[in-house]
């Protein structure tokens, strides 16, 4: 990622204000990133959503309480309050029978409000903008500083350091309890590994974090960082700890992006920072190698097109099989042939179909004359593959599943492009017994595994 | 009056275990060993479970010895996996008591092996198939130890047990329903327990996986570990276990399948007369008083 | 302007708003998609901003429309990322409001920078405007309310089958999606409507809390409707009025309260408030419930065990009251809250020195108890293949629930199979079948 960024850029990331902002920034994100990911996978982002709101009151009670607001008291506050809304919306769910979704909605509103109405009654003496517990303030995070050792180091970054270091340790000390009360509650308990415990345990972690964010990015962007990192993550790799390395990754790659592109553009840090975070998100949810829908696209095109250039390659070899003169002689080579525009109809038609007639030449599985497409020496040797698939799977559901002669072409036609070597085999030798004649149910030749059979004489039927 | 679960049943010899992961685990060996081979391996005495206040089971009795297994069998809405996790501690009972090798659940726990039902689980969780068998190792090696070597191992094994060690590095979404279900069955398996509750591992599986699990079954039975399994299929009852529960609310019949498992016993299971039962149920759910 | 006048149109303007929202967003809730109006009002924002940069305008219009446009396609995101990704629901709604609203917050800066950029404060469309509402704002949402009440009422019908059944109004060929587009629009009208008075988190909460507190107080549709409608105007007046009415009752604070915020604490105590004290749903009712049924319990145990202690002791019911607890398993507070009533019914007498004896009317109510409980104790044994030795139990739970009709049918039942001795007489009312294990029973209490 560094040496796409434009010097300009990377000119703004290397502004001591900047750095240090990147620095608290980063440092809080992949806090969040990390718990972010379990709350993901135990499917309940919006928990994220609640607490982050409803930390406020927490905070706001802590400060009211305890004047200076040290970090001592906005830490028992930032838990009290967690616990609180898990506790709350617990309570809704199971006793209340209200739904999850509608017992989130009431309980972090209800707790927001409050936290709002606390400030704007008590805290007009404060200076405590709302507006920046949504956004927060990077920029007085990174200007509020002490010296340590000639170097100006943030006071924010006094709670989000140790607070990352406890994720880290809570994480890895209770990996497998965490790993397994997340996949599996019930075998958990039944283990006596505290699932229920567990839970609370995330909650709480989720609470600190939210609330070491809360100066730096605000209370909505920091979902943001919460989920984002985590969905991201989860689309790219397929195992637990990787995936916590790579959101940790994504989040530390979006701090930065987002940070220089506020710092050139002059624009809101944590919105930029919560942007990147989506953006990295989308990235991966389209050009994610395995599960990316760009791939994805190009895999079903891949196959679209492979199944067109199979059906012109067979429907070829076919033709050539039906002229009287025999598929193996080279007079019969003539006989394979359609028109341009027949073989772009077979072929399905439209973009794809020509496409796929284009792929069939140039791969020399089939040459121009003309007007006309003819089957080369290398396509008819795999139209024969093909037929001699889907002739095989023919005779296996006439013989073995027992469906009617005239019901079992339409399904070879569809599994005739799926079929290896070793299937094919497995399919002979099960029905071998009564394939001593060697034709499929419509009374055709089955083509031999190898190259064009000698022999190779039409029998009747429709096919 | 018919009331079979007193059954004096053949003569149990209690087989000393002869697994080799067993010997994993002497402490294991101990909790068994210290309870005698007298001792039922599993004694489920007067339990009741209600949801509220609605009773689902009634008044379950049994008890079975060591080396059986055991099909649980009936209808649907019969409470079978509620009795499995009512004796597993999954569900809270109204009445009643469990006992595994003569001493309550929760001190005995480590016994256990639990194959819950596929769909209980999310199998887009990013874990591979040897993360999940290595699961089965947790709750032997206790609290914020990692599994090391040995444990590993072991997970291998049982990955070969059930013939999907080739399969150990996929991520478990990439697997077929039947393939699933063998790799919830090497989690029990590496969870090393005397007695197993299984929860429908037949259901949707393919004719080679159903193949597999007898087998499995059949092994862990020789090596003296005692297997509940909730079943449906009524066909093939009499070629898979050696005892059955007959289910539906209440325990109709429990005992080998030769003297239990008789038209009889299927028809009160299945066809039985219950209507005032399960008004009543209703009734208690609803909390009407008579009054 | 004086403030003292404005107040009540204020009120009233929020009134109306709470019962659209009210009613509006009952749909939202009863489909399960409590958090559509959260991610909309969220999604919305990068919409008024760029309806604010491009036409430079604050007009109310058009930023509706910008909003309207940036809540849809958020909407869209959120539908449509579970279907193409393995990204679930929850984390989708989580991703679209935060990226959006991230768009917006970087946009609000840019707008900010401006020098003709009137300030749209970001601390308006969090919490809206409540004390700004307008003449001109409250027709609109009169107009908005007209519709959305008057289709809710011709259309009842087929949104009631759509939130029970989906599937089963499917299968009957109504357009159910064409239904859930119509009713999801009209949440989206209502937000975009409402979300510059009320503001983001007000957004949510008065399209949510009016329709999960009514609940518990109906499980008609039509009574929810209305319920949520009253709720949402009273809780929505009553926030607005917060500041007015604890200054007349105590002494006006310098910060005031503030009305938006007001409004959602208010819904939330409506909502604790049913919570509680529903009846049948609320917690109290149910705790009450509860220790009712175990006073019901306990009482029978106390007249059976009395009566059964006569039967042994030969017509001779004086029992010491120690004993009396040894007999009746159950905690002393509520046996002693049991024999209290028992008392005050005129059932039991106690004399000094602590022992019982039940009266005449006392005498027939345990004949009555007992009888049911050993006719059950009959069926159990006969019918439900439990054993005597554990009939007792079961039967002991079930007895205090059983209707009479149930008892009835149970009579006649085993009447007819031939378990109860007398048939004739049995179903006389008086008459008590003997104990299934009074020997057994003799033996365990000793």
């Amino acid at each position: 990622m560094p040496p796409a960024l434009p010097p300009a850029l990377l000119d703004a990331l290397l502004d001591p204000v900047t750095l240090r902002q990147v620095a608290v920034a980063a440092t809080c994100n992949v806090s969040c990133a990390l718990v972010g990911c379990f709350l993901v996978l135990r499917r309940i982002s919006l928990m994220g959503d609640a607490l982050s709101h409803a930390v406020l009151p927490g905070l706001v009670i802590a400060l009211l309480v305890a004047r200076d607001g040290g970090p001592a008291a906005m830490l028992v506050g930032a838990v009290g309050a967690g616990l609180a809304t898990t506790f709350l919306t617990r309570i809704t769910q199971e006793h209340g029978n209200v739904a999850a979704d509608a017992s989130l909605g009431v309980v972090y509103t209800t707790l927001f409000a409050l936290g709002v109405v606390l400030v704007k009654r008590y805290m007009t003496d404060i200076h405590f903008d709302i507006a920046c517990v949504y956004e927060g303030s990077l920029l007085n995070v990174a200007m509020n500083t002490t010296r340590i050792a000639g170097v100006d180091v943030p006071r924010a970054f006094f709670t989000a350091a140790p607070v990352l270091l406890a994720v880290v340790t809570v994480v890895t000390l209770l990996w497998k309890e965490w790993k397994v009360a997340t996949f599996d509650p019930a075998l958990a308990k039944t283990m006596g590994l505290a699932p229920t415990a567990m839970y609370y345990l995330l909650m709480t972690m989720v609470s600190v974090t939210v609330m070491t964010s809360f100066e730096s990015i605000g209370s909505i962007l920091v979902i943001a960082m919460l989920i984002a990192p985590g969905a991201a993550a989860q689309l790219l790799v397929d195992r637990l700890a990787p995936m916590l390395v790579v959101s940790a990754v994504l989040a530390v790659a979006a701090t930065l992006l987002g940070a220089a592109a506020a710092d050139a553009m002059n624009v809101s840090p944590a919105g930029a920072i919560a942007v990147a975070a989506g953006l990295l998100y989308a990235a991966a949810a389209l050009f994610g190698p395995r599960y990316g829908v760009v791939s994805r696209l190009a895999g079903q095109t891949r196959l679209a097109l492979r199944v067109r250039r199979e059906d012109l390659l067979a429907r070829l070899y076919r033709r050539r099989e039906a002229s009287p003169i025999g598929a193996g002689s080279p007079e019969a080579a003539a006989a394979g042939r359609v028109t341009a525009a027949e073989a772009v109809a077979i072929c399905g038609g439209g973009w794809l179909g020509r496409r796929a007639v284009r792929q069939l030449l140039r791969r020399g599985q089939a040459r121009q004359s003309g007007d006309t497409i003819l089957l080369t020496d290398a396509g008819a040797a795999e139209g024969q593959r093909l037929v001699r698939s889907h002739r095989l799977w023919e005779s296996y559901l006439v013989d073995e599943v027992g469906l009617q002669t005239d019901h079992v072409h339409d399904p070879a036609h569809e599994v005739e492009h799926f079929l290896g070597e070793s299937i094919q085999a497995q399919i002979e030798e099960q029905i071998a017994p009564r394939l001593d004649r060697g034709r499929d149910p419509h009374g055709r030749d089955i083509p031999a595994a190898g190259g064009p059979r000698s022999d190779g004489r039409t029998g009747g039927g429709g096919t | 009056m018919l009331h079979l679960h007193a059954h004096p049943g053949p003569p149990h010899v209690s087989v000393p275990p002869v697994d080799p992961l067993a010997a994993d685990d002497p402490q294991a060996a101990d909790a068994v060993g210290a309870a005698g081979g007298s001792v039922p391996a599993v004694e489920v005495h007067d339990l009741t479970v209600a949801y509220r206040r609605k009773p689902v089971l009634w008044n379950i009795d049994f008890q079975t010895p060591e080396g059986r297994l055991v099909g649980i069998v009936g209808p649907n809405g019969a409470g079978k996996t509620t009795l499995i996790k009512a004796i597993l501690g999954l569900t809270p009972l109204a009445s009643g008591r469990v006992e595994i090798y003569g001493k309550p659940y929760a001190a005995q726990r480590r016994l256990i092996g639990y194959v819950p039902q596929r769909e209980s689980v999310d199998w887009e969780f990013p874990v591979t198939v040897r993360d999940v068998v290595l699961m089965g190792t947790y709750g032997r090696i206790g609290w914020v130890r990692r599994p090391g070597r040995a444990e590993r191992a072991t997970a291998d094994r049982c990955l070969e047990q059930v013939a999907m060690s080739e399969f150990a590095a996929r991520q478990i979404r990439q697997l077929s329903g039947g393939q699933q279900q063998r790799v919830f069955l090497a989690r029990a398996l590496a969870q090393d327990a005397m007695v197993y509750f299984m929860d429908e591992p037949f259901a949707g599986v393919d004719a080679a996986t159903e193949e597999a699990i007898l087998t499995l079954l059949r092994t862990l039975r020789e090596r003296g570990k005692t297997v509940f399994v909730v079943h449906h299929d009524l066909q093939t009852v009499q070629n898979y276990f050696d005892d059955v529960v007959l289910l539906n609310l209440r325990l109709v019949a429990s005992g080998p399948v030769a003297e239990v498992f008789t038209t009889d016993n299927l028809q009160r299971t299945y066809g039985g007369r219950l209507t005032i039962l399960e008004q009543a149920a209703e009734a208690v759910g609803r909390g009407e008083a008579s009054r | 302007m004086n403030a003292e006048s404005v107040v009540p149109k204020i009120a009233a303007g929020a009134a109306l708003l709470g019962a659209t929202g009210g009613v509006v967003g009952a749909f939202a809730v009863l489909r399960r998609r409590s958090l559509l109006g959260d991610t909309l009002a969220h999604a919305a924002l990068p919409g008024i901003c760029i309806a604010h940069l491009l036409l430079a305008t604050r007009d109310l219009w058009a930023l509706s429309v910008g909003a309207l446009l940036a809540g849809l396609l958020g909407v869209v995101c959120v539908t449509a990322i579970p279907k193409w990704t393995r990204t679930r629901e929850d984390a989708a709604l989580g991703l679209v409001l935060s990226t959006f609203f991230g768009v917006g917050v970087v946009l609000l800066s840019i707008a900010q920078q401006r020098p003709t950029g009137a300030q749209a404060g970001l601390d308006s469309f969090l919490f809206g405007e409540v004390a700004a509402l307008r003449g001109r704002d409250v027709r609109v949402l009169a107009v908005v309310a007209a519709v959305s009440l008057a289709a809710t009422a011709v259309f009842f019908k087929e949104l009631k089958l759509l939130c029970f059944d989906e599937g089963f109004a499917a299968a009957q060929g109504w357009p159910t999606y064409t239904l859930d587009l119509a009713v999801m629009s009209g949440v989206a009208l209502v937000t975009i409507v409402c979300l510059p008075v009320c503001g983001v988190v007000l957004m949510a909460a008065v399209l949510i809390f009016p329709c999960v507190t009514a609940r518990y107080w109906s499980n008609r549709l039509g009574v929810v409707l209305l319920l949520s409608a009253v709720l949402g105007a009273a809780a929505a007046a009553l926030g607005v009025l917060s500041d007015q009415i604890e200054a007349a009752l105590f002494t006006a604070s310098p910060g005031g309260l503030p009305p938006g915020p007001m409004i959602v604490l208010v819904s939330g105590l409506f909502f604790a408030a049913s919570l509680l004290a529903a009846p049948e749903r609320g917690l109290i009712a149910r705790g009450v419930q509860t220790l009712r049924t175990r006073v019901e319990v306990v009482t029978d145990h106390v007249l059976r065990e009395m009566y059964e202690f006569g039967e042994e002791t030969g017509g001779q019911a004086n029992i010491p009251g120690r004993q009396l607890a040894a007999r009746v398993s159950s905690d002393p507070l509520t046996l002693r809250l049991v024999l209290a009533l028992m008392r005050w019914r005129g059932w039991l007498e106690a004399d000094a020195g602590g022992t019982l004896r039940l009266t005449p009317s006392g005498g027939t109510e345990a004949a009555g108890v007992t009888r049911t409980h050993r006719l059950w104790e009959i069926f159990l044994v006969s019918r439900a293949d439990i054993a005597a030795d554990h009939a007792h139990r079961p039967a002991d739970e079930l007895e205090h629930f059983l209707p009479r009709t149930l008892v009835a049918e149970l009579e006649a039942e085993l009447a007819r199979t031939g378990r109860l001795p007398q048939p004739a007489a049995a179903t006389a009312a008086g008459h008590v079948p003997p104990s299934l294990h009074a020997p057994a029973t003799t033996e365990d209490r000793a």
